[in-house]
């Protein structure tokens, strides 16, 4: 990205280099787990729920007199010493951040122990039992909203907890005029921009204020501190939040960690100790926070000429077991741009907020537009398609043309400014949108499987602290009074020797703010950049904030360089004033230059920077009549453009809007599905550009997200609820192999009107552009509609190919386990004994106890009912269960029924297995069997691949020890139908071995 | 994810490592590389008494080729055997398969031992050996044996080593004069482990493959004279025998398509 | 040959960035957490925990492995290199420092000393490698934020001014 420089002496534009760099490179990084804690901190471990959905039936932590644990927390705790957390609407759900009576996902905490370090504490968590009395799970937002699905909340009537319906222009007039209508569905999976530091939080309880105070690398917004203070019950003073220098990144999950700051508040209360807790990996793929995943309906009705008059946008938003404030903010931080930047001047939503047994949702980099420009740039090309018409023809006659701005969209978005169709025609250049076009073409003509993808965003920034409020109906908002702004603070200061300052809230988690906010205020006071201190690190007890503090949806452009310009420019001011009785000079005509403030006709005129800095310390006496002592301003800046809700729902939900236009070209493998991208290029006007270092790291960052959106990333659940992504083997985070170079355009900048420098955000565009556009390259390529993310080539070859070869004529296929989770199978062995003493042996728990793999001793606990404690396993991978068997279903000597379940530090499992018992010839029998077993908890959230081929060699194992328990010493052979199978096929196949 | 109590020994010696089996049997677990057990050890998935560290005895590390065959010492690095001078000539199949066993920096610890002990299906080493027909060879206070590649991987992450037994050295026959080699691999990003991996091996108009990846183990086929169709139709019932899973990444059906497709290019690639 | 018992502390000592070091260790304490807290070499960071991302990775014995899958008396006698040993002997930036500084190559930084310590050794060994090689070598370390694109440009910027470095050396 090409320095946009001013002046020679300016800097806001060059391509500073970072001065984060000098200790983040050298290791002198300050994260919160590099830094010291008081002596005698403790370190905390979590026990989490191995079921996706089951009543507590209850916790036995007798076990924990073991030394070094100090402390622990259960639900219970939770719920006597805080109160739910709340979030922005009436709502039937009691969230603690730990389960009290029943678990809703799997990972959900259950207890927390705070012990002398984290390695006895996590021995701590396996010595704590919990019973469990499991429940049927749901996991899709619509099979949820079923009148038989089982219901996550008893308080609500149903598994959707908010509904709300919005009417903007007349679109039932529109859909009936219309001259075409075209309707499609998507489906959006649930991902996260998983940061490569994990949560972390240290909270110690203070005596003289009953509070607390935490160092955490919570990102914001501080909107959330109420929130936790309310939970904590104690004032919003008594709550220290503190963040350190350095953050691992965020990209948004890191809000999602107040629930965290809470229970371990409660810990360090309880242990009396400062505690601390590091969120590891597996934790952080099963419980930390993820995108809802959503269904949206989209309907539009367009002209024979291309012009979209309506779009109806019906939205699941499936937000997993609980809300967690600022959820469902997703659904509504697009509300103002359901329209994306089309001029489309009809409009109808309704929002479906659905609960469901998976981790809740919390922010992911993109904050709802993923979801929603998915459904809007699918449409697009759906609509071009159905048309005949090239679609970029169609996304051009339907955008916000240049002239319009600012423009307001029909739901309310104040669009500041830009020129999307310059936007597109010089992507199209710089990109050779010609090339590709030429590409496809060719490669159509040699047979190959090519498509060409578009897609347009805008990309809002700053958000409205107001727009959840939308959530509410006109009423309700105003009984609760108005919501609205977004107030940025920084905090500028010059001391008794000149050297400047700065101090602001905009909590980086990477993003280089200390070098972009000492560029901005070098520039006003004639400064170089290194000499200006930036302190980042926040404190609540200390620091100018407000709730829009934070790092989140593309803040810091707009608004903390907003007030750092603000705060210098009163500096500046000030300084002016000073030195104008000192120059004899008029404040107005003096430049800040090079470490000096002189006049502007006569340079030679002129006192150093620090001379006047220090004027103000050492003698405030000489400072002009009236004015203070001392030069420290701090600026609490919002825009008058952000607005509340109107009566008509109407929500202009950021401040500004910057544009980014996609175009791509994809060739699909027909043998492998694998999708390979040609050609890719994108562009985006973000305004006035600061760092082009930055901004283009910006871009870079958020295309490989986006590629590991498309392709790759996917919080996998089970349909029981069990979780399947726990290991960063499962959860595919894209290497430097798997993200391909594009090509990246650098149009010509629309600088916001409504910014202080003209600066938008850059962070999320390709979070909304890069998913959509090669989707819809995918979708031209195949022609096929139902385009569903992540784009795993088994998912696309399944798209490409609808029926596979069957083998050879005369065998029946051997039976492949498909299916997932759901872990099956069946299988035969002979036994020589009659069905009568192998019936005998189902239904004694000694001769049972024998033939279970790892079994010492069962006990009958009624009628055909068992129990025992079980070293299962696989390989080296054992641990201890506590096995339940129930048999049931019994047709002596012939067949009986086998209903298990098994519980330990591993993990949860319950399965049942039909045995048929046929008679043989010479008193021996052949044992029919097949089973289904489900997994949850820890083996099935990091065994992955594995799980089938464990599962089956567990039974194999027993059913040969059946064979022999019954059948004397006589080694019997255990035949999985696929083995069997494989054998008679074998015998077939001429020449195999 | 901190790992449970154990004992740790390190050995310098064989006859230390087999003592120390000996007296804990099921107990003890041997850490060589450390890339498959640390990461079950941190999540507690797996819980030994004690962990016998091999990786610094001098005897267990080392590759020697002898006549017919490539002996390299259990405790080996998977890059010490990648930089051996001799690998081109005399394991070409391996030079192909072991940069696909995850990063090199697991590399630089991971074992040839250990990756065969370890006996995940999708692993690289165990499938070469299955190719290849190599040998295993076991030490324990009762003796030495050595298992045929079919007999010592017998299902998932699970061999025929008695838990007193250490794997001390794999032996793999030196490629023949006039044998082809194929390697290939499907995963869903570079380095991880395979969705599905195939080897292949040709010496004249016989033609050897083995499949990772999708069975409980590699499975190996061989034909003679297979041509034109009779390929496909052999890799067909070859994918069904097979029969896999659905896990996240793949699904079993696209596994068979895999090995379909993959199988027919990695025969082609050894075609003459 | 010597048993360590499993909840006793033992001496640990070795090498760190050519300065003598010790510390006591459970056998099962891992090596980032020695390195981490009972060493305060705070620079090795960690991020999974199961050998995936790369983020622990150090030199140990002039070799890349992931610290996180060692424990602490593994080590014992042996020679490691972690990101605080990397910059000059006068502070001042190393080449491969200095090109992730002036390509942008980091933003939050966490991944970066997993990455330094990966091609250290990896650009030792192959001193002129292409881009896709690069990023072949890359692999084994995930970053969040950057996209990859500037780490290999820095990469290959620094195999670069080492190479005149050695040639200038030599
Ligand atoms: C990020 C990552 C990616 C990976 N990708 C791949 C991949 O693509 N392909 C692949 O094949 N592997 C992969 N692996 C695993 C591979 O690196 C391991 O090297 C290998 O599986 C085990 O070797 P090891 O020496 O580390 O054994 P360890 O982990 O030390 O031991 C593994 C098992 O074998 C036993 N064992 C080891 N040596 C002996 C012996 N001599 N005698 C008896 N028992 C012994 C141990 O007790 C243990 O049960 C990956 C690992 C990681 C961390
Ligand atoms: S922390 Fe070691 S590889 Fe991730
Ligand atoms: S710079 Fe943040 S993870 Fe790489």
């Amino acid at each position: 990205m090409p320095e946009q420089v001013q002046p020679p002496n300016k800097h806001v534009g060059r391509r500073t280099l970072r001065r984060e760099n000098l200790a983040l490179l050298t290791g002198k990084g300050e994260f919160v787990d590099d830094l010291p804690v008081k002596p005698g901190t403790l370190h905390a471990a979590i026990l989490r729920s191995p079921h996706p959905h089951a009543e507590i039936v209850s916790i036995d932590c007798s076990a924990l007199k073991m030394s070094g644990v100090h402390a622990v927390v259960t639900g219970k705790d939770l719920a006597e010493r805080t109160d739910p957390m709340l979030v922005g609407f009436q709502n039937p759900i009691d969230y603690y951040g730990m389960a009290t009576d029943r678990v809703r996902y799997m990972g959900e905490p259950v207890a927390a122990v705070a012990a002398t370090n984290r390695y006895l504490a996590e021995d701590a968590v396996e010595a704590i039992k919990v019973e469990y009395r499991p429940l049927a799970a749901v996991v899709d937002p619509l099979q949820a909203l079923a009148p038989d699905a089982p219901l996550l909340h008893p308080r609500a009537d149903s598994n959707c907890v908010s509904t709300r319906h919005f009417i903007h222009g007349a679109p039932e007039e529109a859909f009936a005029q219309a001259d075409h209508g075209a309707t499609l569905t998507i489906r959006y999976p649930r991902n996260s921009i998983t940061p490569m530091e994990t949560y972390a939080v240290v909270a110690e309880a203070v005596a003289e204020t009953g509070g607390f105070d935490v160092l955490s690398n919570f990102q914001g917004p501080f909107s959330l501190h109420s929130v936790m203070t309310r939970a904590l019950r104690v004032r919003s003073n008594a709550l220290r939040l503190r963040s350190p220098k350095n953050s691992g990144g965020s990209f948004g999950s890191k809000l999602t960690i107040f629930p965290y700051i809470v229970v371990l508040c409660v810990l360090a209360g309880k242990a009396k100790r400062p505690v601390k807790w590091i969120e590891d990996r597996l934790e952080h793929l099963s419980a930390a926070s993820s995108a809802a995943n959503r269904v949206t309906k989209i309907e539009a009705a367009y002209t024979e000429a291309g012009k979209i008059t309506v779009l109806r946008l019906t939205h699941w938003d499936d937000n997993g077991a609980y809300l967690r404030a600022p959820m469902p903010a997703p659904l509504y931080r697009m509300h103002g741009v359901s329209t994306n930047g089309y001029d489309i001047r009809n409009l109808e939503v309704t929002n479906h907020v659905v609960v469901t047994n998976k981790c809740p949702s919390g922010a992911v980099r993109g904050f709802g537009g993923p979801q929603l420009y998915f459904a809007v740039e699918r449409m697009m090309q759906k609509v071009a398609s159905e048309l005949g018409m090239d679609p970029l023809e169609l996304v051009r006659r339907n955008l916000i043309r240049p002239e319009q701005f600012p423009y307001q969209a029909i739901a309310g978005a104040l669009l500041d400014s830009g020129n999307y169709q310059r936007v597109i025609e010089e992507a199209s250049a710089a990109g050779d949108l010609d090339r590709l076009k030429q590409r496809k073409q060719a490669a159509l003509q040699a047979g190959k499987l090519y498509g060409v993808g578009y897609a347009a965003c805008v990309e809002p920034s700053q958000s409205n602290m107001g727009y959840i409020s939308t959530l509410k109906t006109g009423d309700e908002r105003r009984r609760a009074g108005p919501k609205d702004g977004a107030v940025a603070s920084v905090t500028v200061s010059v001391d008794a020797t000149g050297s400047v300052n700065v101090v602001g809230d905009s909590v980086p988690q990477g993003q280089g703010h200390q070098t972009v906010l000492a560029q901005v205020v070098a520039d006003q006071l004639g400064l170089a950049p290194d000499d200006i201190a930036v302190a980042l690190d926040t404190d609540t007890a200390k620091d100018g904030w407000s709730l829009a503090a934070g790092n989140y949806s593309n803040r810091f452009s707009p608004a903390s360089v907003s007030a750092a310009h603000l705060a210098a420019e009163r500096v500046r001011k000030k300084m002016a004033d000073i030195a104008a009785t000192m120059l004899n000079a008029p404040a107005e005509d003096l430049r800040f230059e090079n470490g000096k403030i002189l006049a502007a006709h006569n340079p030679d005129n002129a006192v150093p920077f620090y001379r006047v800095g220090g004027l103000a310390h050492w003698s405030p006496s000489s400072l002009p009549e009236g004015m203070d002592p001392g030069i420290r301003e701090t600026a609490m800046w919002s825009a008058p453009e952000l607005t509340p809700t109107s009566a008509k729902d109407e929500i202009n939900t950021s401040l500004a809007y910057g544009f980014g236009f996609d175009f791509c070209g994809v060739e699909i493998d027909p043998a492998t599905g694998v999708v390979r991208i040609d050609q890719y290029a994108t562009a985006h006007d973000c305004g006035t550009i600061l760092n082009p270092g930055m901004a283009e790291g910006q871009i870079r960052g958020s295309w490989a997200s986006g590629i590991g959106a498309t392709f790759y990333e996917e919080f996998a659940y089970g349909e029981d609820g069990s979780f399947l992504s726990g290991t960063f083997a499962d959860y595919l985070v894209p290497s430097a192999c798997e993200v391909p170079e594009f090509q990246l355009v650098h149009p010509t900048p629309t600088p916001s009107p409504y910014t202080r420098l003209g600066a938008k955000g850059i962070a999320e565009g390709n979070q909304y552009t890069t998913p959509a556009c090669i989707a819809n390259a995918v979708a031209d390529a195949l022609g096929f509609e139902d385009v569903l993310l992540p784009l795993a080539p088994a998912k696309v070859l399944a798209w490409l190919q609808s029926s596979e070869r069957p083998p050879a004529e005369g065998t029946a296929p051997a039976k492949a386990e498909e299916g997932k989770p759901r872990i099956g199978g069946s299988g035969e062995v002979q036994v020589s004994a009659t069905p009568e003493s192998v019936w005998d042996i189902l239904l004694d728990p000694q001769q049972m106890a024998k033939i279970i793999p790892g079994c010492d001793r069962l006990e009958a606990v009624g009628d055909n009912r068992f129990r025992g404690d079980v070293m299962l396993g696989v390989g080296p991978i054992k641990g201890l269960f506590e096995v339940r068997l129930d048999l049931t279903d019994l047709d002596k000597p012939r067949s009986a029924k086998l209903v298990g379940s098994a519980a330990g530090p591993l993990g949860s499992s319950s399965g049942a297995g039909v045995f048929n018992l046929k008679p043989m010839e010479g008193f021996a029998t052949l044992v029919e069997y097949s089973y289904s077993i489900q997994l949850s908890g820890k083996v099935a959230a990091v065994g992955g691949r594995l799980l089938h081929g464990a599962a089956r060699q567990l039974i194999e194992r027993f059913m040969a020890a059946l064979a022999r328990q019954a059948g004397g010493d006589a080694a019997a052979e255990v035949h999985s139908t696929w083995r069997a199978l494989g054998r008679r096929l074998l015998a077939l196949l001429g020449g195999a071995r | 994810m901190k790992p449970p109590r154990f004992d740790y020994v390190r050995v310098e010696s064989i006859e230390q490592a087999v003592e120390l089996l000996a007296q804990h049997g099921d107990e003890a677990r041997v850490i060589a590389g450390g890339q498959s057990l640390m990461p079950m050890l941190n999540m507690r998935l797996v819980r030994p008494q004690v962990l016998i560290d091999i990786a610094k005895a001098a005897e267990l590390s080392g590759i020697k080729a002898n006549g017919k065959a490539v002996s390299i010492a259990a405790a080996t690095t998977q890059n010490a055997l990648l930089r051996w001078q001799g690998l081109r000539a005399h394991l070409p199949l391996l030079a192909q398969a072991l940069p696909h066993i995850g990063h090199f920096q697991t590399r630089n610890r991971g074992t040839v031992g250990g990756s065969l002990c370890h006996a995940d299906p999708s692993s690289e080493l165990p499938l070469c050996l299955a190719l290849l027909e190599g040998v295993v060879e076991l030490r324990s206070r009762r003796g030495t044996r050595r298992l045929a590649a079919r007999d010592f991987q017998v299902g998932v992450l699970t061999t025929a080593k008695q838990a007193d037994e250490l794997a001390t050295r794999i032996h793999f026959p030196k490629a023949p004069e006039d044998a082809v080699f194929a390697f290939k691999e499907f995963h869903r990003r570079h380095g991880d482990f395979a969705v599905v991996a195939l080897a292949a091996m040709r010496c004249g108009n016989a033609v050897r493959l083995a499949v990772g990846g999708v069975g409980d183990r590699p499975e190996v086929r061989s034909w003679c004279g297979l041509q034109g169709s009779a390929i496909d139709d052999a890799l067909n019932e070859f994918a069904w025998q097979l029969g896999g899973s659905d896990d996240i990444h793949a699904t079993a059906r696209y596994r068979r398509e895999l090995v379909r497709h993959m199988g027919r290019l990695a025969i082609a690639e050894t075609a003459p | 040959m010597n048993l360590l018992e499993s909840n006793i502390r033992h001496l640990v000592r070795f090498t760190l960035n050519g300065a003598q070091v010790e510390g006591y260790a459970e056998p099962r304490l891992l090596l980032t957490d020695f390195l981490r807290h009972e060493l305060g070499a705070t620079g090795t960071h960690v991020g999974c925990e199961h050998g995936v991302c790369g983020a622990c990775t150090i030199l140990l014995d002039g070799r890349a492995v992931r610290s996180c899958l060692m424990l602490a008396v593994q080590v014992e006698g042996a020679a490691i290199e972690t990101i605080e040993g990397l910059a000059q002997e006068d502070g001042g930036f190393s080449p491969l420092q200095q090109a992730f500084h002036e390509n942008f190559a980091l933003q939050c930084g966490y991944c970066t000393p997993g990455i330094l310590m990966s091609m250290t050794e990896y650009l030792r060994d192959n001193p002129n490698p292409t881009k896709k090689e690069v990023r072949v070598a890359l692999s084994g370390n995930l970053c969040r934020c950057t996209g990859y694109h500037e780490i290999v440009n820095a990469i290959l910027d620094a195999a670069k001014a080492l190479r005149e470095e050695d040639g200038a050396s030599s």
